[in-house]
């Protein structure tokens, strides 16, 4: 990495960032993929968000369904540790507590593959600061 | 392969379930199937949405309409006017509490407004472990503008405009504290975060650090600019591992991208952060500890002042900041001062972070507006009291502040009114108790934490608190008496006034407000030998109702210490001299014929 020596510089930085996300968000690109946040603060890694991390990154590989699992802080639901998000491209992010390996598997089969909702989904109820 | 075109989201939580929302939901996979629709509309049971006194909650995505008090018998209107009209049901969307306005989606409601994302705006969203991300979602911009466009008096005006408090518990305001360190002269200064967290329950810090430690090193560099400090110390405790090693990650990568080091973004402004452990002493949190025990020194406070801002670090002017603090920081920059302030009470501005932890539904991390009240955080955030029982006190502030009562469930929470109410704001746990909850033992729970991080440099806090705590044992035994609660009113405001650090001049707090709020309870305790609540196991006796006992011998079999007898299909009984009280026989009896007394 080259040292970032101006505004200009990090403007520039921020908006290839800000275009390769939305790349990934968005429907209709080939390069769009599923992508998954795994909740891993010290309260979810102890609840167990490590495994589950490893366990979708190993069975979306093992399937062959194009993705990025990236691990992110705390998202507060601490009594539904783990928690993840889940972004189909083109749609709004949907957050799922209490998961489980057979939780992980179910979501993989059913939301990834099909589309489909399963029970549990944590409602996010917060105002964020960009919108 | 379905291919859902709309999707149907019922609450599932406990206070939505408990009325009938399973109920719901397969009364709308019924009429769906009816309507061929199957296929197309899936039905979704959810987690709570926080909001039970309005449930149970119906939500229709991706019109983002928000149904609340939904019947099962509501379920064949909404089908046939919104979903084939497509007409929203108008009697069944929340109304506005103020305007009486009803309110169409989601969005619209104020309800999410009772949850801002300031501080942790980026936890949950980015990869604390890669700077691209936090760059992305404006990230170092706020150092940017201010190293190129704005003076450091600008930026403190800015800060001080913004009307930002410290989070750590005081409430001291932070552009205040930045000015007098910056009107210090000398040849060096610090900037120091304050990142040991001691308040039992409290966790905003670490989860700060853990899911954004960018925001944390970009408001610290910002502070450096404002103060003419090059250097910056974050004192943190050596039980948050991984608090530290994202930390150190990020420090590396500000580095290698330049935004921490020499020169930054091509002005001549140098900042370099390096992390100093602490041994997780409670004490260490106070500043002047805190600064003794980076110096290697023990971490004791001492008086103040002279103050940090004057001779802190090594001697040298030093602003401390808590984690909290430091993360409003890059937004007040970027959205200004006025945004900030817009939000929040008079006197206290923007949101708070709270650790809701306790006999609550939904425990987690909350950030909230000041001024919203403890009803709003316990009903339409936190989904209640656990096990629908009685709410009876939430204790905010940890081992210096205080309970507070039914009676303030509606008091607007900022600095100013928890100090009025007896408590104070700390650094954000918040602890709820249920009707089971027995207030002395509350008490001496904090005043056993105090002792344990009392640092003993001070006779009152040392001596007094030891004292304290044994007259609440005394109490709790049941051999305490009248006079014991007045010794213990005024043991506590010698300690108050005469110790030395904010440790000692606090830690009675717990006492004095439980004392204020549920004199009952300790009157129970002295003058009739019993517990109200039915925690202190000196004060409580298990015995069975001959006339409900049915004789089914769970209690027998579950004794540890076979102290139940009796025969099968009759009364049995407890000998009350090997009763320890465990009280497993009160959980498993199935006819309530165990009684507490």
């Amino acid at each position: 990495m080259n040292k970032i020596k101006n505004l200009a510089d990090l403007k520039k930085l921020q908006s290839e960032v800000q275009s390769k996300i939305k790349l990934r968000e968005n429907g209709n690109h080939p390069e769009s993929v599923v992508q998954i946040k795994v909740s891993m603060a010290t309260c979810g890694i102890a609840s167990g968000a490590k495994e589950i991390m490893t366990y979708m990154i190993d069975e979306l590989d093992h399937q062959g369904i194009d993705s990025v699992v990236t691990q992110t802080g705390c998202m507060g639901y601490c009594y539904a540790e783990p928690t993840i998000e889940l972004t189909i491209p083109g749609q709004q992010p949907v957050v799922y507590g209490f998961v489980t390996k057979t939780k992980a598997h179910e979501i993989i089969e059913k939301h990834i593959k099909l589309n489909e909702m399963l029970d549990g989904i944590i409602p996010v109820t917060y105002l964020l600061i960009d919108n | 392969m379905a291919e859902y075109t709309m999707h149907i989201l019922v609450c599932g939580g406990t206070g939505c379930k408990a009325s009938q929302s399973e109920l719901i939901k397969s009364n709308f996979k019924t009429r769906l199937n009816e309507y061929g629709l199957g296929d197309e509309i899936q039905v979704v049971l959810t987690g709570c949405f926080g909001f039970c006194e309005k449930g149970p909650i119906v939500k229709i995505l991706p019109d983002n309409t928000f149904y609340t008090q939904v019947t099962p018998e509501d379920v064949s209107e909404i089908i046939d006017e919104h979903i084939i009209k497509g007409r929203q049901v108008e009697r069944l969307l929340y109304k506005d509490p103020e305007t009486k306005k009803t309110v169409g989606t989601a969005n619209g409601m104020d309800f999410y407004k009772k949850q801002i994302r300031i501080a942790l705006r980026n936890c949950g969203f980015i990869n604390p472990e890669n700077i691209e991300e936090y760059i992305g979602r404006d990230g170092y911009g706020a150092l940017g503008i201010c190293l190129t466009e704005k003076s450091p008096d600008d930026v403190i005006r800015i800060v001080k405009e913004s009307g930002l408090r410290g989070r750590g518990g005081g409430g001291f305001p932070t552009g205040l504290k930045w000015e007098l360190t910056r009107k210090s002269v000398s040849d060096q200064k610090y900037v120091v975060c304050n990142a040991d967290e001691g308040d039992p329950g409290a966790f905003m810090d670490r989860s700060i650090l853990e899911g954004d430690p960018h925001s944390v090193i970009e408001a610290m560099a910002i502070c450096g600019y404002c103060i003419g400090a090059d250097k910056g110390l974050v004192y943190i405790r050596a039980e948050y591992p991984l608090a530290i090693e994202r930390l150190k990650i990020a420090i590396r990568q500000a580095c290698e991208y330049g935004l921490l080091g020499d020169g930054i973004l091509g002005t001549d402004f140098n900042f370099n952060i390096e992390i100093r452990y602490g041994a997780g002493a409670f004490v260490c949190g106070e500043e002047t500890a805190l600064i003794h025990s980076m110096e290697g020194h023990r971490g004791e406070p001492s008086v103040k002042p002279p103050f940090p801002a004057e001779k802190g670090y090594n001697g040298k002017p030093t602003n401390v900041n808590n984690v909290e603090t430091f993360a409003n920081i890059p937004v007040i920059i970027n959205k200004g001062s006025a945004w900030f302030a817009s939000i929040g009470t008079e006197k206290s501005k923007g949101t708070k972070v709270f650790a809701l932890a306790g006999n609550i539904n939904n425990v987690g991390l909350i950030e909230v507006p000041m001024g919203i009240t403890l009803r709003e955080i316990i009903y339409d955030i936190g989904g209640g009291i656990k096990d629908g029982r009685e709410f009876k006190a939430v204790q905010t502030g940890g081992p210096s502040g205080g309970c507070l009562t039914k009676s303030f469930l509606d008091t607007p929470i900022d600095y100013d009114n928890l100090v009025a109410a007896g408590s104070m704001m700390g650094s954000g746990g918040m602890i709820v108790l249920d009707d089971t909850s027995c207030m002395v033992a509350i008490a001496k729970f904090y005043l056993e934490f105090t002792l344990d991080e009392s640092c003993g440099k001070c006779t009152p806090c040392r001596i007094g608190n030891k004292r304290l705590y044994e007259i609440l044992e005394k109490i709790t035994d049941g051999k305490g008496t009248k006079e014991d609660l007045s010794r213990l009113r005024m043991l506590s405001n010698v300690i108050k006034d005469t110790s030395l650090c904010g440790l000692g001049q606090t830690s009675p707090n717990p006492v004095l407000s439980t004392l204020d709020h549920f004199y009952d309870e300790y009157l129970a305790h002295v003058t009739t030998s019993s517990c109200p609540a039915g925690q202190c196991k000196a004060l409580v006796h298990y015995t069975i109702d001959a006339e409900h006992c049915t004789g089914c011998t769970l209690c027998f079999r579950n004794c540890p210490v076979g102290a139940i007898s009796g025969e099968k299909r009759s009364a049995h009984y407890i000998d009350q001299s090997l009763c320890i009280k465990c009280g497993v026989c009160f959980e498993k009896c199935k006819f309530d014929a165990v009684l507490i007394a």
